[in-house]
């Protein structure tokens, strides 16, 4: 024991003294630093869309133009949906990834720091290319986050700086992927199996298999855009022998498992809260893992939903439906399994819990919407309209978001080690709820009725919904305030939490000290701890 | 900062875990495997562009082989049967051209030969040449739709304004699937100074 501790002692000596000043954060190799960072990135992310959002529902308030015209409307779109999706959502995963991955699978730190620290630096840059097209000549892109040929084509001096912030955002994303799956596999402590691990890290390597299997796929497709733009290749361009529809093809093999990659770690992070505060362990877990799997192993045929009306063989639009709607049964699992493991547990409510809950109702909600769009002859109706939105917004902001807001409040005081103002962010939670359903709920009611998407104008009867709809908006937007505010306070201070923050939290990051140390598992969790921390 | 909880297993590692030089070197290995496995998928998503036109010489859609070739068949015409051919005229932008079919659709007999009429007029104020991409909806039909004769087999020259009628003959084979009774013929015309290469 002695020799031991002399042996490390250098170690220790440094145990908690981070690095100071900017370079600890320009020179990060701290998977708790890196993570902190992908978080307040997409943070920021989160309120940049979210601004771009507000000036949307602002424009639909009532019909005619009042604020904004309609090239800078479809700029207002196509941006949104990319800093939502690439700026917000995938870097706050890859953030919680950093924080939680290595603390609860044992590990010291990720396999690959540098690396690490690069993945994250590319996405200011990526971002910052991004948003500069806001003020070049021809504005921003404008053709739908889609970048469908020909119509992308046309984008001014925007296009270059789309194309290449894609293609960052892209290494970014498959450079934090592969990170994960290294430490996944090769870090895990003595004595924490494969199905043993926490369902967040399991969903998290389905999730970066995934980024890593599809992520190139686009970077792909755009370097086609890029050289049919500059180059004089005709990959899309009849004229030359290409096709257009090639783009939508080669675009949605990696659209749809995108989806999937949005929102398999939310399934990971509802898998941990539900029990927590269920006082449960989960029901079927193994269940779980396979399920995930195999809606990971569908998400790869099923790409051409996205454009049945496109002019398919009947035969192709039959596969794709029934394939996609296979979707359903692995996902009908995990929904069904959340819901044994409540029942008959000692539940209580607190902010995770209850952000949990919210995801379970309204993710299934836009699960519904999605098996409705999956039927061929209902999609050619709802194709391109108010419902798709409806339908994508549910699973991605009461889904995606909203477990990302769980997992921030279920972990925050493991990160700080103070507990935050729960009341405060309870309030959080119902202004968010109740304002997200105002705001997307109607949209289902103007896509039946035939208002398209991706219009800054449209028919007077659709103003009523559209009024509705953008109070929520702004409900859902300025509520969303809160939560950076709740988690500064968090940070200066708070009650002090012990190792366990939660009851019925149960984990490898619960046995280690609040906050968490800056240096954890140097040394390797015993099989005592691990046998504790299993969740099953 | 050392804690309790962070004791080691006694035994210094024979328990299988990776450790030191060799954790390394099973980390820079998955990496490395990794990492190929992206650049191997970035290849896939140039490798869908043949496998899509594989698949579309398969299917038959928007097959531009079968689609732009001439086809001699005999005629021998099914009276009993009727098939409604439908004709369309896309421009990839407007001004430039007039170009469109004499008339919006009609009824055929399969196995019988027939005629129609595109009329281009070039308004780009130059001499120029032009050449239509043909397709034909529904997939299952391109294979039994054939041109005896076609503007789209060859690149057409134009003068200043000069406007001309553009025939297109062609049969229905009778062994058209029964499922299908109506087809689309549409063609995209290309001036020269959008078309980037003739094939």
């Amino acid at each position: 024991m002695a020799t031991t501790q002399a042996h490390t002692a250098a170690d220790h000596d440094h145990h908690d003294h981070k690095p100071h000043g900017i370079g600890r954060w320009l020179y990060a190799t701290n998977h708790k630093d890196i993570g902190t960072m992908y978080l307040v990135f997409a943070c920021i992310m989160f309120f940049v869309g979210g601004t771009m959002a507000l000036i949307i529902r602002a424009e639909l308030f009532q019909p005619g133009l009042q604020f904004v015209d309609p090239a800078f409307f479809n700029s207002m779109t196509t941006m949104h949906a990319l800093v939502m999706i690439f700026g917000a959502v995938m870097p706050a995963w890859t953030g919680l990834a950093n924080w939680m991955i290595p603390m609860q699978v044992g590990a010291p730190d990720m396999a690959l720091p540098r690396l690490n620290n690069f993945s994250f630096w590319i996405l200011p840059f990526a971002f910052t290319l991004l948003l500069a097209t806001l003020f070049v000549p021809g504005g921003a892109p404008a053709g739908g986050w889609t970048m469908y040929p020909p119509l992308v084509l046309q984008t001014g001096d925007a296009f270059p700086f789309l194309i290449f912030a894609i293609h960052l955002m892209g290494a970014s994303s498959i450079l934090g992927a592969i990170n994960v799956v290294v430490t996944v596999m090769n870090m895990r402590a003595p004595g924490v199996g494969l199905l043993n691990m926490p369902l967040f890290v399991w969903t998290w390597l389905i999730t970066a298999y995934l980024l890593i299997a599809t992520m190139p796929v686009l970077a792909g497709a755009v370097t086609m855009l890029l050289t049919d733009h500059f180059f004089g290749t005709t990959f899309f361009a009849a004229s030359g022998g290409g096709d257009p529809v090639m783009f939508q093809h080669i675009f949605w093999f990696f659209g749809h498992p995108e989806v999937y990659i949005l929102i398999l770690p939310a399934f990971g992070i509802i898998s941990e809260i539900i029990p927590a505060f269920s006082r449960k362990p989960l029901f079927g877990y193994g269940a779980m893992v396979y399920a995930s799997a195999s809606i990971a192993f569908l998400s790869f045929i099923v790409w051409a939903h996205h454009m049945f009306t496109v002019g398919m063989p009947l035969a192709g639009q039959l596969f794709f439906m029934l394939s996609t709607m296979l979707i359903a049964i692995p996902t009908g699992v995990k929904v069904f399994n959340w819901t044994a493991t409540m029942w008959r547990g000692s539940l209580t409510f607190e902010a995770p819990m209850l952000f949990a809950l919210s995801f379970l109702f309204l993710f299934t909600i836009g699960g519904f919407s999605g098996l409705m769009l999956a039927i061929v002859p209902a999609d050619f109706q709802y194709q391109d309209s108010y419902f798709v939105v409806a339908h994508f917004h549910y699973v991605l902001v009461p889904g995606a978001v909203f477990a990302i807001m769980a997992a921030v409040y279920f972990w925050l005081p493991k990160w700080t080690g103070n507990m935050y103002n729960t009341a405060l962010a309870k309030w959080h939670f119902w202004l968010s709820t109740i304002g997200v359903n105002i705001l997307f709920f109607p949209q289902h009611f103007l896509g039946l009725a035939g208002m398209p998407r991706r219009i800054p104008d449209y028919a007077t009867q659709f103003t009523d919904w559209n009024m509705v709809s953008s109070v929520g908006a702004f409900i859902f937007g300025f509520s969303q305030l809160m939560f950076p505010y709740i988690i500064w306070k968090c940070v200066k201070g708070g009650e002090k939490i012990g190792n366990r923050a939660w009851e019925g939290a149960r984990g490898l990051e619960w046995e280690l000290p609040s906050p968490a140390p800056y240096h954890s598992w140097e040394e390797a969790p015993s099989r005592e701890l691990i046998a504790r921390g299993a969740q099953h | 900062m050392t804690n309790e909880i962070q004791q080691q297993p006694d035994d210094d590692g024979s328990d299988g875990e990776l450790r030191g030089s060799a954790l390394n070197r099973a980390n820079s290995q998955l990496t490395l495997r990794l990492a190929l496995f992206a650049v191997g998928a970035f290849a896939f998503g140039f490798a869908l562009v043949p496998l899509y036109s594989v698949l579309c010489t398969l299917t038959g859609y928007g097959d531009q082989t079968t689609l732009s070739e001439k086809r001699v068949v005999a005629e021998a015409p099914d009276e009993a049967r009727l098939v409604t051919v439908e004709f369309l005229a896309d421009l990839p932008s407007v001004g430039n051209w007039e170009f469109r079919p004499l008339k919006k659709s009609m009824q055929v007999h399969p196995g019988k030969l027939y005629e129609i009429n595109y009329v281009a007029h070039n308004l780009t104020g130059r001499d120029t040449v032009a050449q239509a991409v043909p397709n034909v909806s529904p997939g299952q039909a391109v294979a039994y739709f054939r041109k005896t004769e076609c503007f789209c087999f060859t690149p057409q020259n134009f003068a200043i304004d000069e406007q001309r009628p553009m025939p297109v003959r062609f049969i229905v084979d009778p062994n058209l699937p029964r499922i299908v009774d109506r087809i689309t013929l549409s063609y995209t015309f290309y001036d020269s100074a959008t078309l980037v290469g003739l094939r």
